[in-house]
C-alpha cells in the first residue's frame, strides 16, 4: 500500500511539473466551455442593420423604435437609395437592410396589407435566415399590436413566433455534456496512454517491470491520479458552467458524478489500451486524439445531428461509450431527469467500460518481450 | 557448509528464439558471488536478450537458470527481490528531484522511511551531490546522472545488479569513477553482472565472457584469455573471436 502511494505522489510530480500536461488538464476545458459558451452560440447577436424608410411615418417610426429595443440588432446610419444600401453591403457594413416603401402606412391603413422588403446578406445562409426569422418576428410582433388597438380585424391570422423570438431561450445549454464527454475522454485517454508510453520510451518502464512492484498496481498507480483529475476537471467545467454561463444545474449532481467515475473508468481502459500498442508518445497521442476524439465530436450528437447520419452510420454512436455518457448527462443535468429515466443508459454505459476494463487488463504486457 | 558456495546467478543452455532467430543459443556459465562478471559482445550478438531472460524481462525459450538461487521461469517475484537493474537507457525520471528518484526508486522496494532518510544522505554525500539533491536531475550532467542511476539500482542492496551498458557516452574519466563505484558495492559483496562493448572496461571484471551471434565463444580472466589468444589486449581477443561474426550491426 505504502509503494502504491509512492507511486501515485510521483505521478503527481510528473502532472504538475509538465506545462503541457497542465495545460490539457485545466486550460483545454476552460477554453472550450467559453468558446462554446459565447462565441460558438447558434445564436446572432449584435447585427448590423440598415433602415431605408421612405414612409416617414408612425408606423415605420415603431417598428423602428422596436429594433432599435432589441439586443440583436444594431441600427447603422440609414441610407437614403437602395444604391447606398447595396454598397454598405458589398463593404460588409451591414448584414442586413429593412426597406419601407412610401405608401407602406397609406396601404396598411386602407387595404389592411402593409408591404415591407427584408434584404439579408445570403453568402452567410443560416445568419441570413437566422436575421430574417428575428426581423419577420418583430413585424409580426408590432402587427399583433395593431391588431389589438384596432379590435376591427378579428379574423386576421397573426403567426405565432413567440418562442423563436424567446429572450430567455438560452443557445449555450446543449453543448456542455458535449464538451463534458470530449475533455474527459481527452484527459483519460490521452493523459493515460502518454504517461504509461513515456515511461516505456523514457526506459523507466523495464526498472519498474524488473522491481518487485506488481505490474498490476502499475496500472492502478496510473489510473488513479487520472482519475482524480479527471473529476476535478469535472468540477471545474458544472462550475464555469453554473457561474459563468448561468447554466442552471436541473437534476442530481451526485448521480452526474455517479455516471462521470463510470465514464471516466471507460476513458482510462481505452488509455491503457492504447499504450500497449504504441511505443511512442506521438503515436499515442495522435491514436488518442484522432481515434478518440473525433468520433465523440462526430457521433455524440452534440455538434452534428445524428438525424442526419445516412443508413449504416447511424449505428455507430451505439458503440461509443461518450454518445451514452452524453445522453445521461443531457438527460439529467438540462432536463431534470432522475436516475429511472436514464437507467438503461447508465447500464450500457457501465458495461462497456467493465468490458473495456477488462480487456485493458488482460493485454496488459507483464513482460516486455 | 558447503566449500564452493551456490552460484549468484548460473545458466545452463539458455536460449531465446525469435521468430526461428537464435537471440540467445544455448548459453552455459556460473557467476560466483561477489564476482564482477563481464559480458562482451558486438550489437546483436544477445547480451542483452541474454540479460534480460535474467532478470525476468523476458522469458527463456528452453534451458535453465537460477538467479539468487531462484529459477527464472516460476520464481520471478523472488528473483525481483534480490537484483538492482540499470538498463542501456538513462532510468531515472527527469522530472523528478535526486531525492525523489531516491525516495520513488527505495519506496517501491519497501525501504522504510528510516532506511531512506539514512541510505540517501549517505548516497548524496558519498557521490558529492549535497547542492544537486532538491535540483531536478534533468539539469545533472550525463556522467552524474549515471552515477546515480546506479547507486539507485543497489539502494535496497540486492544480492546482484545487472547493468546493461551503463557507461554508453561517457568519457574515460567518468567511465573510471562509474566503476569504482561498480568495485565499491562489489566490496561490499554485491554481484555484478555488466553488458558492455568497451574493451578497456574488460579489463576491469574479475571475468569476461564473450558472446558472438548468440553464443559464448570465451569465458575466463582478461589476464588468462590474452595469454590463451597470444595477445597482451582485450581488444585483440574480442576482435579474433568476432571476426567470424555472421551478424553484423
Amino acid at each position: 500500500m505504502k509503494q502504491l502511494l509512492v507511486f501515485i505522489r510521483k505521478e503527481f510530480y510528473h502532472v504538475f511539473r509538465d506545462r503541457r500536461t497542465l495545460l490539457i488538464l485545466f486550460g483545454l476545458p476552460t477554453a472550450q466551455i467559453l468558446l462554446f459558451g459565447f462565441a460558438l452560440s447558434s445564436e446572432v447577436k449584435n447585427i448590423n442593420l440598415a433602415v431605408v424608410d421612405f414612409a416617414h411615418d408612425q408606423a415605420t417610426q415603431h417598428i423602428i423604435g422596436k429594433l432599435q429595443a432589441s439586443r440583436y440588432f444594431h441600427l447603422q446610419q440609414a441610407p437614403l437609395s437602395y444604391a447606398a444600401m447595396e454598397t454598405a453591403f458589398r463593404q460588409g457594413k451591414i448584414k442586413a437592410a429593412l426597406v419601407f416603401p412610401a405608401n407602406f402606412s397609406a396601404d396598411l391603413g386602407h387595404t389592411g396589407r402593409g408591404q415591407l422588403q427584408i434584404v439579408a446578406d445570403g453568402s452567410d445562409p443560416n445568419t441570413a435566415s437566422t436575421i430574417t426569422t428575428y426581423l419577420t418576428a418583430i413585424v409580426g410582433d408590432y402587427q399583433r399590436q395593431l391588431n389589438q388597438a384596432a379590435g376591427a380585424l378579428p379574423f386576421q391570422i397573426v403567426p405565432e413566433t413567440r418562442l423563436l423570438y424567446n429572450p430567455e431561450m438560452n443557445g449555450s445549454l446543449n453543448f456542455i455534456p458535449g464538451v463534458l464527454a470530449l475533455v474527459l475522454m481527452i484527459v483519460c485517454t490521452t493523459l493515460t496512454s502518454v504517461s504509461i508510453v513515456r515511461e516505456k520510451e523514457r526506459g523507466t518502464m523495464e526498472v519498474l517491470l524488473v522491481s518487485p512492484f506488481r505490474p498490476l498496481l502499475v496500472l492502478i498507480a496510473k489510473a488513479v491520479p487520472y482519475l482524480v483529475l479527471s473529476l476535478l476537471d469535472f468540477t471545474l467545467i458544472l462550475l464555469l458552467s453554473v457561474f459563468v454561463l448561468d447554466v442552471e444545474i436541473r437534476g442530481s449532481v451526485m448521480l452526474l458524478y455517479g455516471v462521470s467515475t463510470v465514464f471516466i473508468v471507460a476513458c482510462l481502459s481505452l488509455g491503457l489500451l492504447i499504450s500497449n500498442v504504441t511505443a511512442s508518445q506521438q503515436v499515442a497521442m495522435l491514436v488518442s486524439m484522432m481515434g478518440m476524439m473525433l468520433p465523440t465530436l462526430l457521433f455524440t450528437g452534440f455538434m452534428f445531428p445524428l438525424e442526419n447520419l445516412p443508413g449504416p452510420l447511424r449505428l455507430i454512436p451505439n458503440l461509443l461509450p461518450s454518445h451514452w455518457y452524453y445522453l445521461v448527462v443531457k438527460a439529467v443535468m438540462l432536463k431534470g431527469l432522475g436516475f429511472g429515466a436514464v437507467w438503461r443508459e447508465t447500464l450500457i454505459l457501465l458495461g462497456m467500460s467493465v468490458a473495456l476494463l477488462g480487456i485493458s487488463l488482460r493485454n496488459f504486457n507483464i513482460r516486455l518481450a | 557448509m558447503e566449500t564452493n558456495p551456490a552460484p549468484a546467478i548460473s545458466s545452463h543452455e539458455l536460449s531465446k528464439h525469435f521468430d526461428g532467430f537464435r537471440a540467445v543459443d544455448r548459453i552455459s556459465f556460473e557467476v560466483a558471488p561477489g564476482e564482477i562478471f563481464g559480458f562482451l559482445g558486438a550489437n546483436g550478438a544477445g547480451k542483452t536478450t541474454a540479460m534480460r531472460m535474467l532478470c525476468g524481462l523476458s522469458y527463456p525459450t528452453s534451458g535453465q537458470a537460477t538467479v539468487a538461487g531462484f529459477d527464472v521461469y516460476r520464481q520471478q517475484e523472488q528473483i525481483k527481490q534480490n537484483i538492482g537493474y540499470m538498463s542501456q537507457k538513462f532510468s531515472l525520471y527527469e522530472d523528478l528531484t535526486v531525492l525523489e528518484n531516491i525516495e520513488f526508486f527505495g519506496g517501491i522496494y519497501g525501504l522504510t522511511n528510516q532506511q531512506l532518510r539514512t541510505k540517501s544522505e549517505e548516497l548524496v554525500t558519498t557521490l558529492g551531490l549535497q547542492s544537486e539533491a532538491k535540483k531536478l536531475v534533468r539539469g545533472l550532467p550525463l556522467g552524474w546522472k549515471q552515477k546515480l542511476a546506479f547507486s539507485v539500482a543497489i539502494l535496497h542492496d540486492p544480492k546482484i545488479v545487472f547493468l546493461d551498458e551503463p557507461t554508453g557516452g561517457v568519457d574515460p574519466v567518468t567511465r573510471r569513477q562509474f566503476w569504482e563505484l561498480i568495485y565499491a558495492a562489489a566490496d561490499r559483496g554485491i554481484t555484478a553482472f555488466v553488458t558492455t562493448h568497451y574493451m578497456d572496461e574488460a579489463e576491469y571484471c574479475s571475468r569476461v565472457c564473450i558472446m558472438v551471434d548468440g553464443r559464448v565463444e570465451a569465458l575466463d580472466s582478461p589476464a588468462n584469455l590474452k595469454q590463451q589468444f597470444h595477445t597482451d589486449s582485450m581488444d585483440d581477443v574480442f576482435y579474433q573471436l568476432a571476426r567470424g561474426a555472421q551478424r553484423g550491426e
